[in-house]
C-alpha cells in the first residue's frame, strides 16, 4: 500500500508542474494590461512604469515564470497588485470560508440526494419516482444565481428570517455564521443533490437487478435487509466518486453563489482578480485549488484501494 | 405535522437571530476598494471609505466651494506661487500623535516621494513645504496652480499619522492611521471594512454612530435586496431600473445628485491607423454623428430619465458650463446633409463599449438613432480593462466611455485634450486648446478661468474629438430611518450629521 501511495504521489509532480505552467501561460494571454488596470483611471505614465518594473512585467514570460515558481517553492505566492496583501495571506483568509461552504453543501447534497435516489430506484415507475426525477431535473436546470436571488427575496426580504448576506467567522459569531451560510449552502447543495440523486438511482437500479440480490431474495431475506445490507452499500461506491469530485470542484470556489450571497471565498476572489488583472492572485489561488483537487482525488483513490481489493494488483 | 415542522423551523431561526446594534451604520459599496492608503489607492469606492477614516486639509460643500476641514484658513500670495494654510488646533491622529504643520509637510512629501505613490502627478506643482510655525504651513509652487485646492480636498490632502506611515512604509494600507471620525478596525477582503468611532475626533459631536461597516456587494439587485431586508442602511450607485422599486417601498428613500463626470463617445482622431477613417479625419462627419443622437430620448429610454443630458466636459449645472455652446437638438436631415457634404452616402464605423447592462443598452440606442441618419455603427462589447488597453494602443475607432469627474474642471479636460495629456487616447492635438487649458491652470481668478474654459470648449465643439452625451447622477437608496444625509456631487458619503431616527 505504501509503495502504491508513493508511486501516486510522485505521479502528481508532473501534473502540478503542468498546471502551474498552464495557469501562468493562460492568463498572460488575457487581453488587457495589468499595469494599466492597476494604474487606474488616471493612468499616470510614471506609476505605470513603476508597476511594470516592480512586478517584472517587462521581462519575458519565462523569466517571470522562473521568478514566480522559485517563490512558490519557498512558500511565497507573491503579492496582490491591487491590495498589496500577500497571496498566501489571502488564501489563508478565504480557505476556511470556502471549506465550510463546501462541507455544508456536500452534507445537504448527501442528505437529500442519496435517500431520494435510493427511494426512487426502489419505487421505480411509481409517482414517487416520477416526482423525484422531476425535482432532480429542476435542481440541475435552475441556475444557482437565480435560485439564490429568489431565495434572498423570499427568505430575507419578504419573510425576514435570515440575513441576505453579512458573513461572519464561526469563531466570532457561530449563530450569525450559520444564518448567513445556510442559504448559499442550500443553493449549492440542492444542485449537487440532483446529480447525486441521479447517480444513486442508477447505481441502485443496477444493483437491485444483480444476481446476488436475486439470490438473497430467493433465500427469503427480508426486503428491508436486502435493500440496506446488500444493495445500498454497493450502490454507494460510484456515489463516493461523484461526491469527492464535487467536493473538489467546490473547493475551487462557487463563483456565482458566492457573488450573490457575498460570501468572501475563493470564487469571488478569482473573479475579482481576473477583472483587475491581479496576476499573482489568480495564479496563487488557481494553483492552490488545483493542488487541493489533485490531492482529493488521490485520497479518493486511496479509499478505493482500501475498499476494493481488486485495485491492489 | 407540516405545521409543527414549520413552527419548529421558525423558532429555530429566531433563536439564531440577534438584533443588530442600533449605533452601527452599514453602507453597501458596489466594488471592493483597493489598498487603503490614500497615497497608493486609485478606486472610487476607496475614497468613500476614506471619508470615514481620514480627514483632509480642506473639504468641499455641496456647491463645490472649498470649506475648512483640517486647515481653518488659507491665502494665496499675489504671484499665485505660494499657498499658506492655518491648521486646526487640537487635532490628534488615531494613534494619539498630534496633528501639526510638520505632519502636513511629511504627508505631502510622502505623496511626492513614496515610490508606490499614485499622487505624484497631482502634487507635482508643489516644490517644497515650509513649516512656518507649529500650526501654519506654506506650499511653494513652481508656477501658479489653480487645481491645487481641489487636489488638497481629495486623497493628496488626506493626513496620515507620520509616525505610523514612517513605521509601515508602503504597507500602511494594512492598518491605516489618520485623524478622521472613525478608526480603522478590520478589513476582510471583498467583504467588509469596519471602523469604530474615534473618541478624540475634533468634530465628535456630529458623529452619531459608534461603528461604521462598509460592505462590498457588487450585484445591484443583491445590494438592493440587502437594503430591503434591513441588512444595510445605505447603498451607493442604485441601478436606474431599480428606482421604481425603491420609490414603491415605504421603508426606503431615494437621494440623488448630478455628479462631476460625463459619459460620451471618445473618437480616435490621431491615434494610429485606426484614426484614418472619415470619422477620425473629418469633423463634419463627427458632427453628423452628434446630430443623429437625441440626448434627451437616450436618457429617457436607457435610464428612465435618471441622468442629465449634456454636451460639455462639465454638466449644465456647473459654473464652468460654456453658455456659448448650447446643447444641440437632434437633426437627422442636417446630419445627412453633412455626410453628403463630406462626400459620403452611407457610412459605417465601429464603437466599443464596456460589456455591462447599462452601457450595452446605451450603445444599442445610439446605434438605432444613428441608423436613421444613414450611419451604420458596428458595436463591439469589450471587457473594461481590455477596452482601456485597446484605447491606449489606438486599436479602436470610437469608444462609448466616460470619466468619473473631478472637483476642479481641469481634471475633466486637461489630461484628455492637451497634446501631451496622459489619457489623450483620441490623440487630439490643438496648440490653441493647449494654450487655453494651460492658462486656466495658472490663474486663480474664477471669472478668468470661466472665460478660458468657454473658449476651449468652443474650439472643442468645432473639432469634436469627444461627443459628450450625459452626466450620470449619483443615486443612493437609504433606509427610511436614516436622517441627515446630504448628497455631494463627488459622491462621497460624509458621515457627520447622519443619524438613525429612533
Amino acid at each position: 500500500m505504501l509503495t502504491y501511495f508513493l508511486r501516486r504521489l510522485v505521479g502528481i509532480v508532473p501534473t502540478v508542474v503542468l498546471v502551474s505552467m498552464f495557469v501562468f501561460a493562460l492568463q498572460q494571454m488575457l487581453p488587457g494590461d495589468p499595469a494599466l488596470a492597476m494604474a487606474g483611471e488616471e493612468r499616470d505614465p510614471e506609476s505605470i512604469a513603476y508597476i511594470r518594473e516592480k512586478y517584472r512585467l517587462n521581462e519575458p514570460i519565462w523569466v517571470q515564470y522562473g521568478y514566480w515558481i522559485a517563490g512558490v517553492l519557498q512558500g511565497d505566492l507573491g503579492i496582490s497588485l491591487r491590495t498589496n496583501i500577500p497571496v498566501t495571506e489571502l488564501i489563508a483568509q478565504k480557505l476556511p470560508v470556502t471549506i465550510q461552504l463546501a462541507v455544508m453543501a456536500i452534507v445537504i447534497a448527501l442528505l437529500i440526494g442519496i435517500p431520494m435516489g435510493a427511494l426512487s430506484a426502489i419505487k421505480r415507475g411509481t409517482p414517487l419516482d416520477w416526482i423525484a426525477n422531476v425535482t432532480a431535473l429542476s435542481g440541475l436546470s435552475i441556475p444557482n444565481f437565480w435560485l439564490g436571488i429568489l431565495l434572498i427575496l423570499l427568505v430575507s426580504v419578504h419573510l425576514g428570517w435570515l440575513p441576505a448576506s453579512g458573513y461572519e467567522s464561526p469563531f466570532v459569531d457561530p449563530a450569525q455564521n450559520l444564518r448567513t451560510m445556510i442559504m448559499p449552502a442550500f443553493v449549492l447543495g440542492t444542485a449537487l443533490a440532483a446529480t447525486m440523486m441521479r447517480h444513486t438511482r442508477s447505481a441502485m437500479l443496477e444493483v437491485l437487478t444483480s444476481d446476488y440480490v436475486r439470490t438473497a431474495r430467493a433465500k427469503g431475506v427480508r426486503e428491508r435487509l436486502v435493500i440496506f445490507r446488500h444493495a445500498f452499500r454497493n450502490a454507494l461506491i460510484p456515489v463516493v466518486t461523484i461526491g469527492t469530485l464535487q467536493f473538489g470542484e467546490l473547493l475551487a470556489g462557487a463563483v456565482l453563489t458566492e457573488q450573490v450571497f457575498t460570501i468572501p471565498g475563493f470564487g469571488k476572489q478569482i473573479v475579482d482578480a481576473v477583472f483587475n488583472r491581479d496576476y499573482a492572485v489568480v495564479q496563487g489561488v488557481v494553483l492552490f485549488s488545483s493542488l487541493a483537487f489533485i490531492l482529493l482525488n488521490l485520497l479518493a483513490d486511496m479509499a478505493y484501494f482500501v475498499l476494493n481489493p481488486r485495485i491492489r494488483v | 405535522m407540516t405545521r409543527k415542522l414549520s413552527l419548529a423551523v421558525t423558532a429555530g431561526l429566531m433563536l439564531l437571530g440577534s438584533a443588530a446594534s442600533a449605533e452601527t451604520l452599514r453602507i453597501g459599496l458596489a466594488d471592493d476598494p483597493d489598498v487603503l492608503d490614500p497615497d497608493q489607492s486609485r478606486t472610487f469606492v476607496g475614497r468613500i471609505v476614506y471619508t470615514a477614516l481620514c480627514d483632509k486639509l480642506i473639504d468641499i460643500d455641496p456647491d463645490l466651494n472649498f470649506v475648512p476641514q483640517l486647515a481653518t484658513a488659507w491665502s494665496w500670495s499675489d504671484d499665485g506661487k505660494a499657498l499658506t494654510m492655518k491648521l486646526r488646533e487640537g487635532v490628534t491622529f488615531h494613534d494619539g500623535e498630534t496633528f501639526n504643520a510638520a505632519a502636513v509637510k511629511y504627508n505631502i512629501e510622502r505623496s511626492k516621494n513614496l515610490p508606490e505613490s499614485r499622487r505624484k502627478s497631482e502634487v507635482k506643482s508643489i516644490q517644497s513645504v515650509d513649516v512656518v510655525d507649529a500650526m501654519t504651513v506654506k506650499f511653494n509652487l513652481a508656477a501658479p496652480d489653480a487645481t491645487l485646492m481641489a487636489t488638497l480636498s481629495d486623497r493628496a490632502g488626506m493626513m496620515m499619522s507620520p509616525k505610523a506611515a514612517e513605521a509601515a512604509g508602503a504597507g500602511l494600507g494594512a492598518n491605516l492611521v489618520c485623524s478622521g471620525p472613525f478608526k480603522f478596525v478590520e478589513r476582510v477582503q471583498q467583504d467588509r471594512i469596519v471602523g469604530e468611532k474615534f473618541a478624540g475626533y475634533w468634530n465628535a459631536d456630529k458623529i452619531h454612530f459608534d461603528q461604521v461597516i462598509y460592505r462590498t456587494i457588487p450585484d445591484s439587485t443583491v445590494r438592493l435586496a440587502n437594503l430591503q431586508a434591513g441588512d444595510l442602511d445605505v447603498l451607493e450607485r442604485l441601478s436606474p431600473p431599480d428606482i421604481p422599486t425603491v420609490k414603491a417601498d415605504g421603508k426606503l428613500k431615494l437621494v440623488d445628485v448630478v455628479g462631476l463626470g460625463y459619459q460620451g463617445i471618445t473618437i480616435n482622431v490621431g491615434n494610429g491607423d485606426k484614426s484614418k477613417t472619415p470619422l477620425g479625419q473629418d469633423a463634419r462627419v463627427r458632427k453628423a454623428v452628434e446630430l443623429a443622437i437625441d440626448r434627451v430620448a437616450l436618457n429617457q429610454v436607457v435610464f428612465d430619465g435618471a441622468h442629465l443630458p449634456g454636451n460639455q466636459f462639465v454638466s449644465p449645472q456647473s459654473q464652468f458650463y460654456a453658455k456659448s455652446v448650447p446643447m444641440p437638438g437632434r437633426d437627422v436631415a442636417k446630419a445627412k446633409a453633412l455626410l453628403k457634404e463630406a462626400g459620403l452616402d452611407k457610412f459605417e464605423f465601429e464603437m466599443q463599449f464596456a460589456n455591462n447592462p447599462d452601457a450595452t443598452r446605451a450603445a444599442q440606442v445610439i446605434q438605432a438613432m444613428a441608423a436613421e441618419a444613414g450611419i451604420d455603427i458596428k458595436l463591439r462589447a469589450t471587457e473594461f480593462a481590455t477596452m482601456l488597453k485597446e484605447q491606449t494602443a489606438g486599436n479602436y475607432q470610437s469608444t462609448q466611455v466616460g470619466w468619473s469627474g473631478r472637483v476642479d474642471p481641469d481634471g475633466n479636460i486637461h489630461t484628455f485634450m492637451t497634446c501631451k495629456g496622459g489619457i489623450n487616447d483620441s490623440r487630439y492635438c490643438n496648440p490653441e486648446v493647449d494654450k487655453l487649458l494651460e492658462a486656466a491652470r495658472q490663474t486663480n481668478s474664477l471669472e478668468e478661468r470661466k472665460k478660458l474654459y468657454a473658449s476651449a470648449m468652443e474650439l472643442l465643439d468645432r473639432d469634436r474629438p469627444i461627443i459628450y452625451l450625459w452626466h450620470p447622477k449619483w443615486i443612493w437608496a437609504l433606509r427610511g430611518d436614516i436622517d441627515g444625509y446630504v448628497p455631494y456631487p463627488d459622491a462621497m458619503i460624509r458621515l457627520p450629521g447622519m443619524r438613525k431616527a429612533s
